[in-house]
Order: structure tokens, then sequence, then C-alpha cells
């Protein structure tokens, strides 16, 4: 059932416990108490709104910066991320294979405020030995969804 | 100028539907739970094998029984998922979508006069089919009472000396009524002692709700009398790329397969690859759209049961076959005022078959979203009828 909830879940967050119930075939209270556990459990980590902020007034940068870092004595991957994900303006880091170690996300209001978090925040860190920043130029899909396009249903009405 | 016309295609009834069909066309704004296709797109690792196929420049012929790695992987196919072998070479019939099969069979295996028996309410074309390869069509009333699923009784009531074949369309479109492996086992000894042959129509044989979808060809007696139709509509949500295959004894897709070569010719090329890689790594796609539709039936079950209105719980394809007797109406009456009133479209149950009245389809190849409205009007709806009923 977990499985099948989370699924659900992933795509519309907004969809009440009454419906899942309906749509799985299981009662409402075995669904609530199977969400509860996990979100104590943290499989579920929080419910989130997918926003196409071009399309509002607001402006937003979103830059893709690759760190390369020496993890040092007594100071592993784990800690250097904790270093770096705890600054607000960071959406998301992950431990990367490959030809640098970790990916952050960024969000900034102007190009000159990621350019200086880079300046004054991560590059001067101790373990990190180098930036590379690519600024995201158009989102076109984002968890899973397509910002631009508006689906048109194009079949007949009615057919045999 | 005198009849340029031929009378059996004049005298021809035009599809119920299509009567529908044009009201609704008439109201831009109305919604639907009439579709008979799919809401997903086709899978895009199809999609994209369609397009490099076209790129690659294979816009040539195929062979007229269709390419042959594609009979193959749909012989792997078969073996898989209905434990029956065929072999490609000679067993197997790529064709025009499922209806072409239905045709080429029919036109293949009817003298003037032979009988062909038609459960209904069923897909619309079986009967005109018949009817334009000369073959004489029987009805079979299917009955609400036995969830829409043909039984032995029914079967021997029907069979006369000139009964040649048995259209088995299961699971069924429109009532999603399913037959399991013992249903089917009460039909087989009945059909092979008067010899009847089988078209097995499983189109939606992947949309099966209730555990593995069975054959009628893989049960003891029956492979060699009975012709499976299927295709890639349904399952892969390919219903535009018009293709399907029939697969059966070779002395009947030899036959079937020399109509196809002059009427046809071969199936779309690119449809083919594209149905290749469906074959190959689609089993996924189905998965997924199986699971999306199985909630979707449940959750139309628990509207109707809430508005109070009865529906047998179908198992298969996807729709739900509720009953509307209690308002009073036909189905016909029903669908066209919910139509003016509250603007959706159901398809009336009588454009299955004269026993589906008092009976609508409702598709739910829709989103949820959809449903939710749609069920809300027909909620509604079904309130002021009440209503109106008992003042």
């Amino acid at each position: 059932m977990r499985e099948k909830i989370l699924t659900i879940l992933e795509k519309n967050a907004r969809i009440t416990a009454r419906d899942l119930a309906i749509l799985l075939g299981e009662t409402e209270e075995a669904v609530s108490a199977e969400i509860a556990a996990m979100e104590k459990e943290k499989v579920i980590g929080g419910y989130h709104t997918l926003i196409n902020w071009d399309k509002t007034g607001t402006d937003k940068v979103t830059a893709l910066i690759e760190v390369k870092v020496t993890p040092q004595r007594g100071m592993g991957f784990d800690s250097i991320a904790g270093q770096i994900y705890n600054y607000p303006e960071v959406q998301a880091v992950y431990l990367m294979s490959g030809a640098f170690d970790f990916t952050v996300i960024l969000e900034g209001k102007t190009m000159r405020e990621v350019a200086q978090f880079v300046a004054d925040k991560l590059s001067p860190m101790e373990a990190v030995l180098s930036t590379s920043t690519h600024f995201v130029l158009k989102k076109y899909k984002d968890h899973g969804t397509v910002l631009a396009e508006e689906a048109k249903d194009e079949r007949m009405l009615v057919m045999p | 100028m005198r009849n340029f016309l031929a009378d059996k295609v004049v005298e021809l009834a035009p599809s119920g539907i299509r009567k529908f069909f044009d009201i609704v066309s008439e109201m831009p704004d109305a919604i639907s739970l009439g579709v008979g296709e799919p809401d997903f797109d086709t899978p895009w690792h199809v999609r994209e094998e369609g397009i490099y196929s076209l790129k690659k420049g294979r816009t040539f012929y195929t062979s007229n029984s269709g390419l042959m790695p594609l009979r193959e992987e749909i012989g792997r196919y078969l073996k898989r998922r209905i434990h029956t072998g065929y072999d490609p070479s000679k067993e197997v019939l790529i064709t025009v979508g499922g209806s072409e099969a239905i045709d080429l069979a029919l036109r293949a295996m009817l003298n003037p006069g032979d009988e062909v028996l038609i459960p209904e309410p069923s897909y619309v074309s079986y009967l005109p089919c018949a009817l334009l390869a000369d073959g004489k069509p029987v009805v079979i009333e299917l009955q609400e009472k036995n969830q829409f699923k043909l039984t032995r009784e029914e079967l021997l009531a029907a069979i006369t000396p000139k009964t040649k074949v048995l259209i088995l369309p299961f699971p069924n479109n429109p009532t999603g009524a399913v037959m399991d492996r013992e249903e089917l086992l009460a039909l087989t000894d009945v059909l092979i002692e008067k010899d009847v042959f089988v078209l097995s129509d499983e189109i939606y044989s992947e949309l099966s709700y209730h555990g593995e979808h069975t054959s009628i060809a893989s049960l003891p007696g029956m492979r060699e009398r009975t012709l499976v139709i299927n295709g890639f509509s349904k399952a892969y949500a390919m219903t535009g790329w018009r293709l399907g295959y029939a697969a059966g004894p070779a002395f009947l897709i030899e036959q079937m397969t020399k109509i196809h070569q002059y009427t046809i010719m071969c199936a779309p090329t690119n449809s083919q690859y594209a149905a290749i890689e469906a074959m190959k790594n689609g089993d996924r796609d189905i998965e997924e759209m199986r699971e999306s539709y199985d909630q979707r039936r449940r959750y139309l079950l628990r509207r109707f049961e809430e508005m109070g209105l009865p529906c047998f719980e179908p198992h298969g394809a996807f729709y739900c076959f509720p009953n509307i007797k209690r308002f009073g109406m036909t189905s016909e009456e029903f669908a066209n005022r919910f139509l003016k009133e509250e603007k959706v479209a159901v398809v009336p149950g009588t454009a299955f078959g004269g026993s589906g009245e008092g009976f609508l389809r409702v598709s739910y190849a829709y989103s949820l979203d959809s449903l939710r409205e749609a069920l809300d009007r027909l909620e509604r709806f079904v309130k002021r009828l009440d209503q109106e009923q008992q003042a």
C-alpha cells in the first residue's frame, strides 16, 4: 500500500485521505495511519507546491553549482554537505559520482546575489577546492511535470 | 440514374453511437465520459521508435503479414501472457487495428447463411461485419444477473446446425465484464461438441483487474478452433496508430492474409516498428496504466454506490455499465436529457445492442479531476430525477 500511496501523493499532494482510500480500495483509517507513519519515519519529507516562477512577476534565478571538495580528517562528505545545505538559499545538495563531488542547486533573486553567495560563502570554505556555476536559463520540466505545455484532450467526445 | 448502391450496405443501420455523436458535437462546452480510448499518450519510447523509423526512411511496404520481427515479438508475447504458442511465420497476421482482423476473419469463414453468434451488449462492428460477409448474425442477449457473461445455457440455446462462429468479446466493451477460466471452461465442451469456431476479441486483455486474463485459446482443445484478436490500441494507448493482429490456426490465417493482401497490402510500416518497441519494452507502461485505470474504476463504483445507481462490478476494460431502469426512461432519453441539462456525454447502452436498454456506458479513461466533475453533475442529475419521481 505504501508504494501506491506515495506514487499518487508524489503527483498530487492535496488529495484527501478519503479519495486515496477509494482509489486504492482501502479504508480511510488505514490510509491515514499509513501516511502518518510515513511522515513520522520521514519517508514523506514534506508537501510542496510546484511553482512556475517564470509566470509570476517575482524575479528568481536558479543556479547549478558543481563543487569539488577535499574531505578532511574527521570531516567526511556528510559534514561538508551540512555546511552547505544549512544555508536557506540552497535548494538541494547532492553527492555525485564522477568529475566533481557535490551538485548544489541555489536560488537567488539576481545573478549577482548568486555570485556573491559563491564568492563569499561557498568558495572560502576550507574543504572546497573549486566551484563551477551554471545558471538556469529556462525550466522546461520540473519534478516530473512539464511546465510549459497545457494539456488538452483531443479525443473525440463519443466513440464506440 | 439507376440505384448504384448495394442493398446490403444501404440496409445496414448506421452505428447508434453516430446519432449521439452528432448531438454532442453541437455542444462545444460539453464534457464527456463517452470515449472508447485511453487518455494516456502513447509512451514516449514507443513514439520515438516510430519517429526514428520515419527518419531512417523506413517508408516502404512490409510483407503482407507484417514485419517478421514484430510477428516474432507477438509470438513471444502470447506465449508469455496467454501461455499459448503461435508460429510467427504461419499463424500470426498484423492488421490495421483489431477491427480489420474481425472483418477478415468473418469474410474468410462465412458462406451465405452461416450463423454467427454475437453476444450483446458488445462492440458495434461484429454484426455489420457478419452481414457484409453474407453471414447470419444471431444475437445472444447477455443478462445483468449473470454480470453480462456468456453462460453455457445461453450458448446451447443459441446454437443451431448452421452455427459456425461464436464471437467472444471479453473483457467487454461496453459492460466491463470479464470471463475467468472456470466460466470459459463451462463453454468449451459445448463448442467442441457442436464444432463451433471462436473469434476471441481480446483487445482489452491487458486491462483485467482481478487476476490474469485467460484466453479461451489456452484451454484444452480450443487452440485449433480459436482466433485470438488483439492489438496495440488499448494496452499501449496506440489507437491512432491503427495496429492490431490475429493469431490462430494456419488454415484460417492463410485465407485472411489473402484478403488482407488484396485490400490493405500491409499495416502501416512505422506503426509496426513502434509496436516492436512496445512489445519489447512496454510491460511497465501497461502495468502503470492498468493501476491507474483500476484506481479510477474503484472511484466510479464508489460514486455510483453513493448516488444510489446500481452497477455490477466490472473486472475489465475501462467502462462501467450502471443500471438506470428505476428512472423510467430509456437509455437514450436519459443520455439526451443528461447531456442537455448537465452537459455531460455518456453513451446509451442501446448503442451496443438491444440488451443494453436500461444501462449507460460510462468510460473512466479520464483524469481523476475530470471524473470528479462529471460525476458531481451526474449525482446532481440523479437527485433531480429522484425528486421529480417523488413529486
